[in-house]
């Protein structure tokens, strides 16, 4: 089977015949298995999938099937999905089913995509390596020494070694868009509100977003058109109407203004090759006659700890009904209650959750709230209005997803704080709750991929992926034209 | 205990009470889920009230309006944005491991209350605040030898708490306060108000202090007082343990205390060390809710008229006294009986006292509400004419035709008067020649009367009643009587 970019080739060859459904699913079913190292999928639903794949088969014959015909899903493990597992990448639900469907999944479903299994990402989305998860870390495909990224580093990996066309993961503070960069693929985080979060596993409710991965603009477009909109069990789901994303690809018209974050490429822990691709991308964007501008962002500085403060205070509430009475984990040996409490929660709880639930814990107690969890509380304001600002003036932020390429794994475990700061060009969009795009602009010179970020204004994800796609679009030209030029890092 | 009442006379109690009322809502809080009481064990429940991992809360309207209404009626300013937060803490019967609440920006803030005392002295006492949040699961520890069993039927069922200013200085105020929010929310038919099965719940801060002191006394948070009676035993038995020990000159720990109904004493549940952080910080699931003023102003035109105004207007419109007026309207349903009595008689006055008498008092006797009396409001009014009428005495209708009434539901109230022979007896020559019979009887009441003692008039009524089984007009009766004696002189 050829590797496919997009779902309109695979409906395309669906269509002429080139391809069977249950042909796609079986030639994903062995990759899945070829390349099991990679440890991409928790769990593979494959007798599922290809009876799945028999019935929408038949409704393509009929003329009777969904816009999502031919698509083949992974489900980050932290999305609920009725009589289905869910570990969300932790011992504690190990054992755990799901009694319901998230809405994004019955939206999938709706529209006849075959939903493969579910991929592995950090415990509770809590990582941005992949190295948290109880069922093991993830590789990267370009490079097997290497992280994938996390938390959806699973769902990124399950998209960049053709396991599946797409993945649905969750974005928190950058869990979909820096795997993605990482491993060459699209990611989108929407705008906060843009997408239902009920059914989905709450790391921290007022960041936790779900987004598709997926190798294509055009597939991330109409993935977004049918999860977003509006949902009666999620009160945060905005009630605004979802533009028809994909048709409106080809909309991006005019000459844009976009800023740059000065203090992003001058910051000193950026990798020199992340460096020279962002300003190759905006010396390319200008030739095209498009308004690149530094501006300065201040608060640069302050979007970590921020970000982090806030998520943890919330993570320590959410993650309370893990405790070993109700559902999940519990440990055996515990003779009382507040034992029961205790070792269900050590036991089954890893290092990095139980950091963040003590930090948070902590920054919410009595006598330190002001001090960390309110203040967080107005920085993010005044980091939401200072993007605001700058939105009100451009239509997009262009920033490199993450300051290095994929590390090494193993290499940052020991040093959480050093990995908190990785996410420095991610968390801004996510304080703010902006939709941002992660797009997979080429290699650096070892062959690790290297992500360029767009971050656009609420709620104009029609904008943000026309304009990506475009880029997109113009950097295949520069290939076709001249095959070096391609990779917009030389 | 052994403080003396003059050390006991040199302290004031403090109160502030904080009542909670579990709305009668269809559904909870934050789900489609029943919140009916009375259902088997965890059957009243959905992913969202088991807390499942992905589940997110919704509010329910009515809690919403159900808190306004309440905050109406007691005077409250209502806040426009409202939000929720969340109080974290572990409880096996607490799901989500938080309970979702409202901490910074309740629903409705700075109302007051007036309560009425026994000597009908008025006294306001100010609200602090009503908030919406979710009530907890139970837990049962009594079922299973080997178990304690959740049952989660109650896990998100809404509550609103009513937070009272300490200005609440006896254990009577206390119970007229709590007695004065139960009437409300029945009147409101926003709670049941029922304290055994929980429906109502309360809390009482009790501190003392020197009288004339300025500040306040530490004080303890005694849980657990599930009834008007307990609030009072509650109470008085704080103010003197605390008032000993202070007059032992020790101090009053700020401790969260039970109290135990049987013994009628307090104990400490948990000190001010081991109290929880808890952690509150805003429901991120939940936005803003914005409450606009042409809603609120529609909650208030749907108001029912409240115990002060109806007993006012029974005043005004139907000459009552202010007794009966406070009787008839302590619960909603009985002045709602009354005014359907009143369609059919305009005798007021009657309507109240056999309202408030011998319906009552058959209410009592078998433990029923007014809601559960067989017969119509309209048999009442159509009774009350036929004294009015002078077909049948009064002591006739309450002690024999009531009860007879309540015995044959089916039958025709002219058929039952007929079959007792009720009817007045119009033939006043038996009525007179039972008056002469008693006067012959009693010639030495007779001279008691002659010298003055008007009172053994009773006597005589009394035994001409008996002889003419109440089948007379006891007017008429006693016209005779009097003419009689009168005549003897």
């Amino acid at each position: 089977m050829r590797e496919y970019n997009s779902l309109s080739e695979v409906q395309h060859d669906l269509q002429n015949g080139a391809i069977t459904l249950p042909a796609i699913v079986d030639h994903y079913i062995n990759r899945i298995k070829n390349e099991a190292h990679l440890n991409a999928f928790i769990e593979v639903f494959d007798q599922e999938a290809r009876s799945e794949a028999l019935k929408i088969a038949k409704k393509l014959e009929e003329g009777k099937a969904g816009r999502l015909a031919g698509m083949v899903v992974g489900l980050k493990d932290i999305i609920c999905y009725k009589d289905h597992g869910i570990a969300v990448g932790s011992r504690i639900l190990q054992n755990y089913k799901s009694i319901y469907s998230a809405t994004v999944v019955e939206r999938l479903i709706a529209e006849d995509a075959i939903i493969i299994g579910r991929t592995n990402c950090d415990e509770f989305a809590m990582g941005g390596s992949n190295e948290n998860s109880y069922f093991g870390h993830v590789k990267n495909f370009a490079d097997n020494s290497k992280v994938p990224g996390g938390s959806s580093g699973g769902s990124a990996v399950a998209v960049q070694a053709g396991l599946c066309l797409a993945c649905l993961g969750t974005d928190t503070g950058g869990s979909v868009r820096q795997p993605a960069a990482f491993c060459g693929v699209v990611g989108l985080k929407p705008t906060y509100g843009r997408v239902s979060r009920h059914g989905v596993v709450a790391y921290a409710s007022s960041f936790d977003q779900v987004g598709p991965i997926t190798k294509s603009v055009e597939d991330a477009a109409l993935l977004m058109e049918i999860i977003a909109g509006p949902d009666e069990y999620d009160s945060t789901a905005s009630k605004s109407k979802v533009p028809p994303y994909f048709s409106e690809l080809n909309n991006s018209t005019g000459k844009k203004h976009i800023a740059y974050l000065s203090e992003t490429l001058s910051n000193g822990g950026i990798d020199a090759e992340v460096k020279s691709m962002a300003l190759a991308a905006i010396k390319r964007l200008q030739d095209e006659g498009h308004t690149v501008e530094p501006v300065s962002f201040q608060l640069l500085d302050y979007v970590v700890p921020t970000y982090y403060i806030i998520t943890m205070a919330e993570a320590s509430s959410n993650l309370a009904r893990y405790d070993g009475i109700h559902f999940g984990y519990r440990s055996k040996t515990a003779p009382t209650l507040e034992a029961t409490y205790k070792k269900s929660r050590s036991e089954g709880f890893g290092a990095e959750v139980k950091r963040r639930i003590m930090l948070g814990t902590f920054v919410l107690s009595a006598g330190y709230y002001d001090a960390y969890y309110g203040k967080a509380q107005k920085v993010r304001r005044l980091i939401r209005e200072k993007t605001d600002e700058i939105l009100k003036k451009y239509d997009f932020i262009l920033l490199p997803t993450t300051p290095t390429p994929a590390f090494g794994i193993g290499e940052k475990v020991d040093d959480p704080v050093t990995m908190y700061l990785a996410d420095i060009f991610t968390v801004q969009a996510s304080l703010g709750g902006f939709p941002a795009i992660s797009l997979p602009v080429g290699n650096n010179t070892a062959g690790l991929p290297l992500g360029l970020q767009f971050i656009g204004k609420r709620f104009g994800e029609s904008d943000l992926m026309a304009f990506s796609k475009k880029f997109m679009d113009l950097l295949e030209q520069d290939s076709v034209k001249s095959p070096a030029k391609g990779n917009i890092v030389v | 205990m052994k403080v003396s009442s003059t050390s006991l006379h040199k302290y004031e109690l403090v109160v502030g009470l904080e009542v909670h009322a579990q709305l009668s809502t269809k559904s909870k809080i934050f789900s489609s889920d029943s919140a009916s009481f009375g259902a088997e064990p965890n059957h009243h429940i959905s992913p969202v009230s088991l807390g499942l991992p992905g589940t997110l809360p919704k509010v329910n309207q009515k809690v919403v309006e159900y808190a306004v209404k309440m905050g109406l009626a007691t005077n409250c300013s209502i806040n426009a944005i409202n939000r929720f937060d969340r109080k974290n803490y572990f409880y096996a019967d607490l799901p989500k491991g938080y309970q979702i609440t409202q901490d910074e920006a309740p629903i409705c803030i700075q109302g007051y209350l007036k309560i009425k005392l026994k000597n009908q002295e008025e006294k306001v006492i100010r609200i602090n605040r009503i908030h919406m949040e979710e009530d907890a699961g139970k837990s049962l520890h009594d079922k299973d030898a080997k178990y304690s069993l959740i049952d989660l039927n109650r896990a998100g069922v809404p509550l609103i708490e009513i937070v009272s200013e300490p200005d609440l200085r006896s254990a009577e105020e206390a119970a007229a306060f709590l007695a004065s929010i139960r009437q409300l929310v029945r009147y409101l038919e926003i709670c049941d108000g029922n304290m055994e099965e929980g429906s109502l719940r309360c809390d009482a801060n009790i501190s003392v202090r020197l009288r004339g002191a300025e500040s306040y006394g530490n004080r303890c948070e005694v849980k657990n007082l599930n009834s008007l009676k307990s609030i009072q035993k509650a109470i008085n038995y704080e103010f003197k343990r605390q008032v000993e020990e202070l007059e032992a000159g020790r101090n009053i720990e700020q401790n969260t205390l039970n109290f135990d109904a049987a013994t009628g004493v307090t104990s400490v549940l948990r000190s001010k060390e081991m109290a929880y952080d808890y952690r509150y910080f805003p429901e991120p699931d939940i936005p803003p809710l914005h409450l606009t003023e042409e809603w609120i102003k529609e909650l208030k035109a749907q108001l029912p008229e409240l115990p002060e105004t109806r007993i006012q207007r029974y005043m005004t419109d139907y000459s009552l006294s202010e007794y009966d007026a406070g009787v008839l309207t302590t619960e909603k349903a009985v002045a709602d009986f009354f005014e359907e009595i009143i369609k059919y008689t305009s005798n007021y006055k009657a309507s109240t006292n056999w309202l408030i008498g011998t319906v009552q008092s058959f209410l009592n006797e078998h433990n029923k509400s007014i809601s559960e009396l067989p017969i119509t409001a309209k048999s009442i009014a159509d009774i009350i004419s036929l004294i009015d009428e002078g077909v049948i005495s009064n002591s006739a209708a309450t002690q024999q035709l009531f009860p007879a009434l309540l015995n044959n539901l089916d039958k025709d109230m002219m058929q039952i008067v007929k079959d007792l022979n009720l009817m007045i007896d119009a033939d006043t020559d038996v009525m007179g020649k039972c008056i002469e019979d008693v006067i012959s009887q009693y010639p030495e009441k007779v001279i008691e009367y002659n010298n003055g003692k008007k009172a053994v008039l009773g006597l005589f009524m009394g035994e001409v009643m008996r002889l003419t089984k109440g089948k007379i007009d006891p007017k008429v009766a006693n016209g005779k009587i009097i003419k009689k004696l009168e005549s003897l002189k």
